[in-house]
């Protein structure tokens, strides 16, 4: 069986076609890399892991945004057509340019360790940490980073806000509820935009790693910025 | 010459690490906390920053913490990664991993990182193949995610520079000096030079020389080929670990890594007659052995043709039931539920062995990671020498962490010691004319800068991938599980036969983001390293840990020695070394 694949060319500023064998399991990256193999090895195309480990061969596939290396080609019945994701500038082909996702980083207010367990000399008997309270963080720190919720959300899609997009609240929330973190982030969400988000949970829908980001990232976020704005 | 080179860009730092996984970041957060006079530190890395294959490492990181067996100390990981190394190991390097690895992981949760717990509130540790005790600490099974994550976040503190998709493709030296090194920046296509006063390698290992790997797309060996190059010298090439499960079916995720993680939480290993294969071949371990073992058994039962459907043999963990497997083993449930329709929580998974680790790599100084080349500095997957002949899981996350920081730390004594000013490479004529030549080696693979391909623009330029592919399956069949003289010298004349046609490989566009000629890169490192790997393992006449030579079958006295590769004029030369005497006090603990 062939399928017929569709790459945007960035130089040429449209789709190149390429008809595809097609093996049982086989996944849009597997194609990808087929058609660099076999017909055109100038293909601008960013990977790395090929197991949805690392977040790098996120695309817009038939218009919605997804990581290559986990979307099955028997998942889509019509041809495939391949598009870098739309938010950023871009390089080439399907790569973009994502360092201001870096930059954000930079600016956001990192992990800092509570008081009582900063000590240096503090032997790990004394940091006792229950199961209980490291489960609601462990689910934030599943993200892969793959900007699929960024390209994803219509507030950055659509609108020039300051709004730094999902995934960066998902890191926010990792501190937030790391339970040995003893930063408060509320002021820099508050001053990036957090607002402009109006739930509608498109990031979450395109979330590989399965995370609930609106219901449990940017939501409860939110609410700790109206709890202290109130008080 | 031109005093310019067109689209070179130059940038000086005092510290230069190549590499952004665990090792190199953790390298860079101490050689920044132990500088002087604001030395300037870069990473460079081959890929996007917190993507590199650190984020593969899945079963978790061994630490004798003792918080789940409390009989466990340094001294049972100690004995238990000496032997099962078969007694090949550097034991200062062993020893300062074993006593280090408590601190490195109680210094990750000081970073933040979340590790699973035991109920009195611990860190929860697993077993694990030929751990004596439950030594590995994880988190799920996304332990190498978490740890490069925490990283990051402390690198993002310090003001340490990082220049992603950045592939470095040659080191530079003086006088056996580092001075600096050259490489494409994908994303510009613009070549780039930075000086340097030392560099930190820490790029990771080589899987993908072999067609079925656990590795990364970009785990190519470059760091140990550009070593090599600059007469680096290189220890036990030959050892190449096996992972015994990785995924056979489907294709496209053939060599997966099916982490230990499903064995050490209980999983069980079955032949298509539904035996417990491991029976046989470990009644006392069974599926907890050492990795080079049950990657032998699952070998010879496929061989004997007790193999399943897609040649692997069967995993079970199905009994443990439905919860505990989505909370312990989320990535794997996930993995074989997404890429091949198996639940594994009811179904078996069907597995077979793959390429997964190098022990081999660079020849470093016990303590500091010092390399004989002056500044150059290795730590991790690319260094070798401290797993000898098999790597025990869990191993290699406390490698990156112990030697990345040492390395980082002895690096920042380096410079704060050596305080000379940056070597200016472009005064110096012969210098100049090196840049001007690896500058060359990269453009003729391009068909843009050759007349003669120009006329064959549709047909050649896809001939580097046939060559690519002939290598992987080349290494796949004769530098496999259990090799030979005869499968080795095959590998050998496929290679040279590679290394020939190499010359004319003529790809379409330009530097600019260009896969096809990154695969020629890939290609031109990988031969020189496999060229190393195939003449130390014709050379070990023996079988010991992961090279196993049916030939010679037995493990040997006479070769309690490591075999180090170093290129002098132009070719490679094999030295054998004695692997040192133990230490009074270490041989005790040995015997104990």
């Amino acid at each position: 069986m062939n399928k017929i694949i569709k790459i945007y060319k960035s130089q040429e500023n449209k789709f190149k076609e390429f008809e595809v064998p097609i093996q049982e399991g086989m996944v849009v990256l597997d194609a990808v890399i087929y058609i660099l193999e076999h017909f055109d090895s100038t293909i601008s195309v960013r990977w790395n892991c090929k197991a949805a480990r690392c977040g790098s061969c996120g695309a817009e596939i038939n218009g919605l945004p997804k990581l290559m290396c986990k979307t099955r080609i028997d998942s889509i019945k019509e041809d495939i057509e391949i598009k870098p994701l739309k938010i950023f500038k871009n390089v080439q082909d399907i790569v973009v340019d994502v360092s201001d996702t870096w930059e954000i980083k930079k600016k956001m207010p990192g992990f800092e360790i509570i008081n009582k367990f900063s000590n240096k000399n503090i032997s790990t008997k004394e940091m006792k940490i229950y199961e209980i309270d490291v489960e609601r963080a462990q689910e934030f720190k599943k993200c892969i980073e793959c900007f699929l919720c960024l390209d994803s959300c219509h507030v950055i899609r659509e609108h020039k806000t300051n709004y730094i997009g999902p995934m960066h609240v998902v890191k926010t929330a990792s501190f937030d509820m790391n339970p040995i973190d003893k930063k408060i982030r509320i002021d820099f969400l508050d001053k990036n935009g957090i607002r402009y988000c109006n739930v509608t949970k498109c990031c979450t829908e395109v979330c590989p790693a399965h995370i609930k980001i609106t219901d449990n990232a940017i939501i409860p976020e939110k609410e700790r910025i109206n709890d202290k704005k109130i008080l | 010459m031109k005093n310019k080179i067109n689209n070179l860009k130059i940038i000086n730092t005092d510290i230069l690490i190549i590499g952004g996984g665990g090792a190199g970041l953790r390298a860079a957060i101490e050689a920044y906390d132990n500088r002087i006079n604001n030395a300037k530190i870069i990473i460079v890395s081959k890929s996007l920053p917190g993507k590199a294959h650190t984020v593969m490492a899945e079963g978790g990181i061994a630490a004798s913490l003792g918080d789940v067996d409390d009989k466990d100390n340094w001294k049972v990981h100690f004995s238990d990664t000496f032997k099962e190394g078969v007694y090949l190991g550097n034991y200062k390097m062993i020893e300062i991993l074993v006593k280090e690895a408590p601190e490195r992981v109680y210094e990750l949760e000081k970073y933040g990182a979340l590790f699973d717990r035991t109920k009195e509130g611990k860190i929860m540790q697993r077993a694990f193949g030929a751990h004596t005790y439950k030594r590995l600490c994880h988190i799920g099974d996304k332990t190498g995610m978490e740890i490069i994550r925490v990283l990051e976040d402390q690198v993002l503190k310090r003001n340490i520079e990082f220049l992603d998709e950045l592939q470095i493709t040659k080191i530079f030296k003086h006088e056996n000096k580092i001075i600096g090194a050259i490489g494409l920046d994908l994303k510009s296509g613009n070549f780039i030079l930075i000086n340097c006063r030392a560099i930190i390698l820490a790029s990771g290992g080589c899987g993908r020389l072999y067609k079925t790997t656990s590795n990364s797309l970009e785990t190519t060996g470059d760091g140990l080929a550009m070593a090599y190059d600059i007469g680096c010298e290189l220890i036990d090439m030959e050892m190449v670990q096996f992972h015994p499960t990785g995924m056979v079916y489907p294709l496209g995720v053939k060599g997966l890594l099916v982490t230990e993680g499903i064995r050490g939480e209980g999983g069980i290993l079955l032949n298509n007659k539904n035996e417990r294969f491991m029976k046989k071949y470990s009644p006392k371990r069974m599926e907890l052995d050492a990795r080079d073992v049950v990657a032998r058994a699952i070998y010879n039962e496929i061989k004997i043709g007790n193999g399943t459907e897609h040649n692997g043999v069967y995993l079970d963990i199905s009994h443990k039931g439905a919860s505990f497997i989505k909370k312990k083993l989320p990535a794997m449930y996930e993995q074989f539920k997404e890429f091949a329709d198996i639940d594994i929580t009811k179904q078996k998974m069907e597995v077979g062995p793959t390429v997964h680790y190098h022990m081999g790599g660079i020849k470093t100084n016990p303590g500091t990671c010092e390399t004989n080349i002056n500044g150059l500095f290795a730590a991790g997957e690319v260094a070798g020498g401290l797993h000898g002949a098999n790597r025990l899981g869990g191993n290699s996350l406390a490698d990156i962490l112990v030697f990345g920081r040492r390395a980082g730390l002895f690096c920042s004594k380096y410079i704060n010691e050596n305080k000379r000013a940056n070597f200016d490479i472009m005064s110096n004529l012969l210098l100049k004319q090196q840049i001007n030549l690896e500058i060359r080696r990269i453009n003729n693979y391009l068909s843009l800068y050759s007349f003669k391909s120009l006329k064959n623009k549709n047909n050649n330029n896809l001939v580097v991938y046939e060559l690519l592919d002939l290598l992987k399956s080349t290494m796949n069949e004769n530098v496999e599980i259990i090799r030979s003289e005869k499968s080795l010298k095959n590998a050998l004349k496929v290679i040279n036969s590679i290394k020939n046609q190499l010359k004319n490989i003529k790809v379409n566009g330009t530097t600019k983001y260009n896969r096809g000629l990154l695969a020629c890169l890939e290609l031109e490192n990988e031969l020189k390293i496999a060229n190393c790997i195939i003449k130390s393992a014709i050379k070990r006449t023996e079988s010991r840990g992961a090279h196993f030579r049916s030939d010679f079958p037995k493990t040997s006295k006479l070769w309690k020695k490591n075999i180090i590769c170093k290129k002098q004029n132009n070719s490679l030369k094999l030295t054998l070394v004695k692997v040192p005497e133990l230490s009074k006090n270490l041989k005790k603990i040995l015997a104990d």
